[in-house]
């Protein structure tokens, strides 16, 4: 049932990143361009989502587990640190490069863009980069990750 | 500020936001997940036991919305070349994995959950895009 409803969010999610205009990378980077001719699109992407988003988590948090019984698995971490802050940056910068963020990037690759391809290939390596790196700085990792 | 109003699709980019949100609600009711695409992502880079199912499907759903969604006519208008799409990609998974999410996972649904630390980071992400941006069109 639980695989079935992320199978169901997935392809919800998916569908209104298409309607949206996310998938495309032209209208990202419209969105990003505040000096040039602006598109206020995405805003309006962000909004309706938050709103939606805001009575969920409302919700969830009022019921404490969710409608199939399960536990709800929610960040607890308050902490702003630089690692945060960095990585945002970063994942900012190749945003504007290229338009992509991960989400509309895999939904590209799946109808078909060979430059989505490109970009999601470079992002698992990224991925892949941060995991070898955390490994490097401590050791076997007795830390637990996210 | 110029708006450039024959871009501009109130309407639809409402709806697909509102659908975006409907998504993570549907996840987090009912999966008692957070809806981060990277997050979901790099967890299956380095997989646990017991928490590979949700992440595969929810991917799995992504993958086919272009199917469900054939009727409906997209451009998309992507100018980088390949040597800036690959840099972009490492820059966006290494960047997710430090800042601990995406678009999806801060904006989307820290903001709903008023999350300082998404906030931070959402501003952090966008001022970068934004930056980015304006150098390389009004710059370079």
């Amino acid at each position: 049932m639980n695989i079935v409803a992320a199978l169901a969010a997935g392809l919800v999610f998916g569908i209104g990143l298409i309607l949206s205009g996310m998938t495309d990378p032209g209208k990202v980077i419209g969105f990003l361009d505040v000096a040039g001719r602006w598109d206020p699109s995405l805003a309006l992407v962000m909004g309706g989502a938050v709103v939606v988003g805001f009575f969920a988590f409302r919700l969830a948090g009022r019921r404490g587990t969710t409608f199939l019984g399960g536990g709800l698995h929610l960040p607890q971490r308050r902490d702003i640190d630089l690692r945060l802050v960095g990585g945002s940056l970063l994942f900012g910068i190749g945003w504007g490069l290229a338009g992509f963020c991960p989400g509309p990037a895999l939904v590209s690759l799946a109808s078909g863009q060979q430059p989505a391809a490109v970009f999601v290939a470079a992002m698992l390596g990224g991925m892949l980069l941060y995991h070898a790196a955390e490994r490097g700085f401590r050791g076997s990792g007795d830390r637990p990750k996210r | 500020m110029t708006i450039d109003w024959s871009q501009f699709t109130p309407w639809a980019s409402l709806a697909g936001g509102a659908l975006i949100g409907l998504a993570a609600a549907m996840l987090l009711l009912l999966s008692g997940r957070i809806a981060g695409i990277s997050g979901i992502v790099g967890g299956l880079l380095v997989p646990r036991s017991g928490d590979i199912g949700w992440r595969v499907a929810f991917i799995g759903g992504l993958l086919l919305a272009p199917a469900a969604m054939a009727f409906y006519p997209v451009s998309p208008r992507i100018d980088a070349g390949f040597g800036t799409l690959a840099l972009a990609g490492v820059l966006v998974g290494a960047g997710t994995s430090y800042g601990s999410g995406c678009t999806s996972g801060h904006g989307v649904c820290g903001l709903s959950r008023l999350s300082p630390r998404s906030l931070v980071a959402t501003a952090a992400f966008i001022a970068a895009g934004i930056a980015t941006v304006f150098i390389a069109r009004h710059l370079g």
